[in-house]
């Protein structure tokens, strides 16, 4: 710990005796460094961004120059029960898939800690993340089938009816929602036991001296001092569960009928399937809005600025 | 059909590679040279079929042999890829110069000035509709009355079935060969699927104490809700009633949804699933697969396009027979009949050799070089009879396809504009009529809503 305060020092002294650099300012040279990032940040970030809220007053079908028609798009969304229905269909998926992960992934990141030093235990929990979303659809589709899966053969073996968990109205959001549990709560695990590490190992001892129960721990040491992890997690992963897609497209393709045809899915709808790329900007505007609001209520819910560790 | 696409990954992958080489060679000796300094013709082809690729393949080195100065490259994509990269490549100003088209695209493409017409081209102005099967170059001519399309293929619908099955049911080929059917009791074509039906205790469709909730083999494959024109799905049981998808034969401006003939057509096929006569739409969700459910003997019969023939035909295990549509309300069968062409595209920097390739694919040559491969059948006479040789050879009888088209006994794909708007708003609705949560009646309001799109 010493030496590296010291290094720089000698170093700054012997290449620079006379004068320490006080007054000379470094804003150029910071510029010149943040210059390749801000780029980036402007014409991959910003400048779509701002298009993207341009076109939302369009009416553009890629092949014909766009044609302002100011409002129409979002008065055309209030009036469309298709998006209305989009956003009942992904709030539920939302709630489902970040409701069953974020409980699973705290249980299996305290069992980590609490019980094994294993890597490869925590290798394995990972393994699922490492399968890309569209492999995992697929496979979940095949193992789920009505007719052939091997799910429901299984279902069928325990003396049970076949369940149709892709091709029916009620089961398919649920579904979709546990296969991404799946696949996420490794990963969501293993972000939930680096929070977990930094908390002092003393409490626990104190707390065992003083005759704690392992559930009494979990409750009052554990989960408030993960709290602000806790919630940059819900946060990070809450957003990602808006922008599902890929399962949705692989699995139902937004069917049967309504019942799985979640925003992003009926943003790429009307944008690559119809060419209104106006309307489905101001779709998109609205889940910009949609997870700028969420995002905002979490964070001052779960104050996940904040840590009460000191 | 894993082979076709993985031989041309191989040749475009080559093209490239050359062009750069010799580019490389050009700049080595002389420093003005044009990159591609052979003086050859490049033109872009695409298709989406993988099994048409290899005669098509054939048709182009024949195309290239005649036309030294013109070198052509294919490219193939899936049918769901298809239409997405196509309209990509428009916007990049990158796409082919002639690419294989479908009827219930290319209306867009001509609003939106893509595509050249063919009596505009040397090559192509002379094109004469009477050289090929009679109605498919009607279906290419604009509203304008230019030719944005010259005939490749057409096809139309039949029923594969199942003979070991149809045996075992005391039934004949021949009781499949003159199968009636109306919307109300479903004539002798109920009356089969009925029989060919088969619950788990091996009771029949048409036998006491059959059970229509656990069944073994379905009488007829379900091909899902079949969407906006239920191609192989309705289109011909609603076809074979008089009724027709728009007020005009092409480019009609009013749809006939709201058709009580079309929704009692509808309301006898999905009525199929209470009887447990057809698998729910629960079982075959929104990716059917009609030719397993033969090939698994999970169904006993199955309307599919002529497209198919190969697909079905290679199905193992299972002895297959092909039977026309049952003949309906109007008298005979009635198939819709479908006509790929291919088109040149606007933006192509080449339209007079373009418009040598569209005639060379139209040619009796070419679709005598496609019909004999004996996966589709050419637009051309010529291109029809190597087809049903080629298909005849291969002990499959292909009479069920053609005869509607000798007949005249079919009803064209629905050519309008809005075709992705009208899409996105009719499939979810069919697929609801399928599930039993809409009645076909509802379909009146919704055919509002479809012609206030065309207006």
């Amino acid at each position: 710990m010493a030496t590296v305060p010291t290094t720089p020092k000698s170093r700054g002294a012997s290449s620079q005796p006379a004068t320490r650099p006080r007054r000379r300012d470094d804003t150029r040279l910071a510029l010149l460094f943040i210059l390749p990032a801000t780029i980036g940040l402007v014409v991959f970030y910003f400048w779509p961004l701002v298009r993207g809220i341009g076109l939302s007053f369009t009416s553009w079908d890629l092949l014909t120059s766009a044609e302002f028609v100011g409002l129409d798009n979002y008065r055309r969304m209030i009036d469309d029960p298709v998006f209305w229905n989009a956003v009942r269909v992904t709030l539920l998926y939302v709630v489902i898939n970040i409701g069953v992960q974020t409980v699973v992934a705290l249980v299996i990141a305290v069992l980590m800690q609490r019980l094994s030093n294993s890597t490869v235990l925590r290798s394995v929990v990972l393994a699922p993340y490492l399968v890309s979303n569209v492999v995992a659809a697929l496979v979940f589709l095949w193992i789920l089938d009505y007719q052939l899966g091997i799910g429901n053969q299984a279902l069928e073996w325990l003396g049970t009816d076949r369940i149709p968990f892709l091709t029916d109205e009620t089961w398919v959001i649920p579904t979709i929602a546990l296969i991404n549990v799946w696949r996420h709560m490794g990963y969501t695990a293993l972000l939930l036991f680096a929070g977990l590490q930094t908390i002092p190992h003393t409490m626990y001892e104190a707390a065992r001296v003083d005759g704690a129960s392992e559930l009494r721990m979990f409750f009052r040491i554990t989960l408030p001092l993960l709290r602000p992890i806790l919630g940059l997690v819900l946060i990070i992963s809450v957003i990602g569960s808006f922008q599902v897609f890929d399962t949705v497209s692989v699995t139902t393709n937004g069917g049967p009928v309504d019942s799985s045809r979640v925003l992003q899915l009926y943003i790429y709808d009307n944008a690559f399937g119809q060419f209104d790329f106006g309307y489905a900007s101001a779709l998109s505007v609205a889940l910009l809005l949609i997870l700028i609001a969420v995002t905002f209520l979490q964070y001052r819910a779960t104050r996940a600025g904040q840590t009460d560790l000191n | 059909m894993t082979h076709a696409p993985r031989s041309i990954g191989r040749r475009r992958w080559l093209v490239p590679a050359t062009g750069l080489t010799l580019g490389a060679l050009a700049l080595a000796g002389c420093g003005s040279a044009p990159v591609v300094g052979d003086g050859t013709v490049a033109l872009d082809y695409w298709l989406w079929d993988a099994n048409q690729l290899p005669a098509y393949q054939r048709c182009v080195d024949a195309f290239e042999e005649e036309n030294s100065d013109v070198s052509v490259r294919i490219s193939q994509y899936g049918w769901d890829d298809y239409w997405t990269k196509l309209t990509a490549a428009f916007v990049a100003g990158a796409g082919p110069d002639v690419f294989t088209d479908h009827l219930n695209r290319y209306p867009e493409y001509v609003q939106r000035g893509l595509l050249r017409d063919l009596g505009s081209l040397d090559a192509t102005s002379d094109f004469d509709p009477a050289d090929f099967q009679e109605g498919l170059a009607d279906l290419w001519t604009g509203p304008d009355g230019k030719q944005y399309g010259s005939p490749k293929d057409f096809d139309t619908i039949a029923l594969f079935y199942n003979t070991e099955m149809v045996e075992e049911a005391g039934l004949t080929s021949e009781d499949l060969a003159n199968l009636d059917w109306n919307p109300r009791d479903g004539g002798s074509f109920e009356d089969v699927i009925a029989r060919l039906t088969v619950d788990a205790n091996g009771v029949r469709g048409d036998e006491e104490g059959f059970d229509p909730d656990n069944v073994a083999t379905y009488g007829l494959a379900s091909n899902g809700s079949g969407g906006t024109d239920g191609q192989t799905v309705w289109s011909w049981l609603a076809g074979s009633t008089g009724w027709t998808f728009t007020n005009a034969d092409v480019w009609g401006d009013e749809y006939n949804y709201d058709d009580p003939r079309l929704q009692d057509s509808l309301a006898w096929l999905f009525s199929l699933v209470d009887k447990g006569y057809m698998a729910p739409y629960q079982e075959v969700g929104t990716e059917p697969n009609p030719q397993q459910a033969l090939g698994s003997g999970r169904a006993a019969i199955s309307a599919n396009g002529s497209w198919m023939i190969n697909t079905y035909a290679g199905l193992e295990g299972i002895e297959l027979g092909i039977a026309s549509v049952p003949s309906g309300p109007v008298g005979h069968p009635v198939s819709m009949y479908n006509g790929l062409a291919d088109s040149i595209s606007a933006q192509s920097e080449h339209p007079e050799e373009a418009a040598r390739l569209v005639e060379f694919l139209g040619s009796d040559e070419c679709q005598t070089i496609v019909g004999e491969a004996a996966v589709v059948f050419p637009a051309r006479p010529a291109g029809t009879e190597a087809a049903i040789e080629a298909f005849a050879e291969k002990g499959i009888d292909v009479s069920p396809f053609t005869d509607l088209v000798e007949n005249n006994h079919t009803i064209l794909f629905p050519v309008t504009d809005q075709y992705g708007s009208i899409q996105s708003l009719m499939t979810p609705v069919m697929d609801e009529i399928y599930i039993g949560d809409r009645d076909v009646s509802t379909l009146t309001q919704l055919n509002e809503q479809v012609n206030d799109l065309l207006k």
